[in-house]
């Protein structure tokens, strides 16, 4: 599996930073579940968190709040990624801990 | 889907690759093709570069054994639509479904490695909570999966704690079991390309 490490860092730059509808600092805000006003922070955070929660009044008061629905596909891609990112740097570094030489 | 433009948004050629889908499977078009084909530039190509390499990229895992994880991980999150579609592939991979019924009622007494459990059991936390640490690292590493293999599930855990947000945020629609087993053949058989 030698070219995922390479796959993902295209995957996240092609999000963040490559064209899109949402702005990138939006974007950013994201895949990193801060400094979003509401609606969006609750729907980001849901998606981070529990996504199964999510509900069509989620998605609705992101339409409320002016969002295409372009903008909101861009931002819960991001706000998946983001979390999914999270874990899987916290567990490659924890393994390091655990095969680091004495 | 909760998105319009999931589900009717695509480009014509992309429209007509559906029709091609439904009239040769005889089987609705699944949600999940329908996302990877949306804007493909944004998401769905680079994804799918991904999860091709995580799932079918050279690995000590056999394409079984990483079936079992996506399953795993998408029962752990919640996700019914990802756990019968990956539930359906792993069935596929092993010739039936006696492992991944196990594997998914219940973890301790599945009739699998032990490398394996304890890599799942990894990945059921990570899921779970969010986090590891370097304790449940030696425990995975204790019952002898190496660090490539832990690294190798990592990815593919990586893959599905992605693809099931989406799949719960955009409410994908559960397909029947018909369709779900087309999908499966069609991943055995071409990857997630």
């Amino acid at each position: 599996m030698s070219e995922i490490r390479q796959a993902r860092k295209a995957l996240v730059a092609r999000i963040l930073e490559g064209g899109g509808k949402a702005s990138v600092a939006q974007r950013r805000a994201a895949f990193d579940n801060a400094g979003l006003a509401e609606p969006l922070s609750t729907l980001v955070d849901k998606v981070a968190k529990h996504a199964y929660k999510v509900t069509d009044a989620d998605i609705a008061a992101a339409r409320a709040a002016a969002l295409s629905e372009d903008q909101i596909f861009e931002i819960v891609v991001c706000a998946a990624i983001g979390q999914a990112t999270r874990q899987y740097d916290g567990a490659l570094a924890a393994l390091d801990a655990a095969t680091k030489k004495e | 889907m909760r998105l319009a433009i999931l589900d009717r948004g695509h480009g014509s050629g992309t429209k007509a690759l559906f029709a091609l889908i439904r009239a040769v499977s005889r089987q609705p078009v699944l949600d999940v093709i329908k996302l990877v084909k949306y804007r493909p530039d944004f998401y769905g190509r680079p994804m799918q570069a991904v999860t091709h390499e995580a799932m079918r990229g050279p690995s000590a895992w056999s394409f079984g054994d990483r079936e079992l994880m996506a399953a795993l991980v998408a029962k752990t999150n919640g996700c019914e639509w990802c756990t019968r579609a990956h539930a359906a592939v792993a069935e596929g991979a092993f010739g039936d479904g006696t492992k991944i019924s196990a594997v998914l009622s219940d973890l301790e007494t599945a009739p699998i490695d032990e490398p394996l459990r304890a890599t799942l059991r990894l990945l059921g936390k990570l899921t779970r909570q969010h986090v590891v640490n370097a304790d449940d690292m030696r425990a995975a590493l204790a019952a002898g999966a190496s660090r490539e293999q832990i690294e190798d599930a990592l990815a593919v855990c990586f893959a599905f704690n992605t693809i099931g947000r989406l799949a719960d945020t955009f409410g994908f629609s559960l397909a029947s079991s018909k369709a779900f087993e087309a999908g499966a053949k069609y991943l055995l058989a071409r990857g997630y390309r």
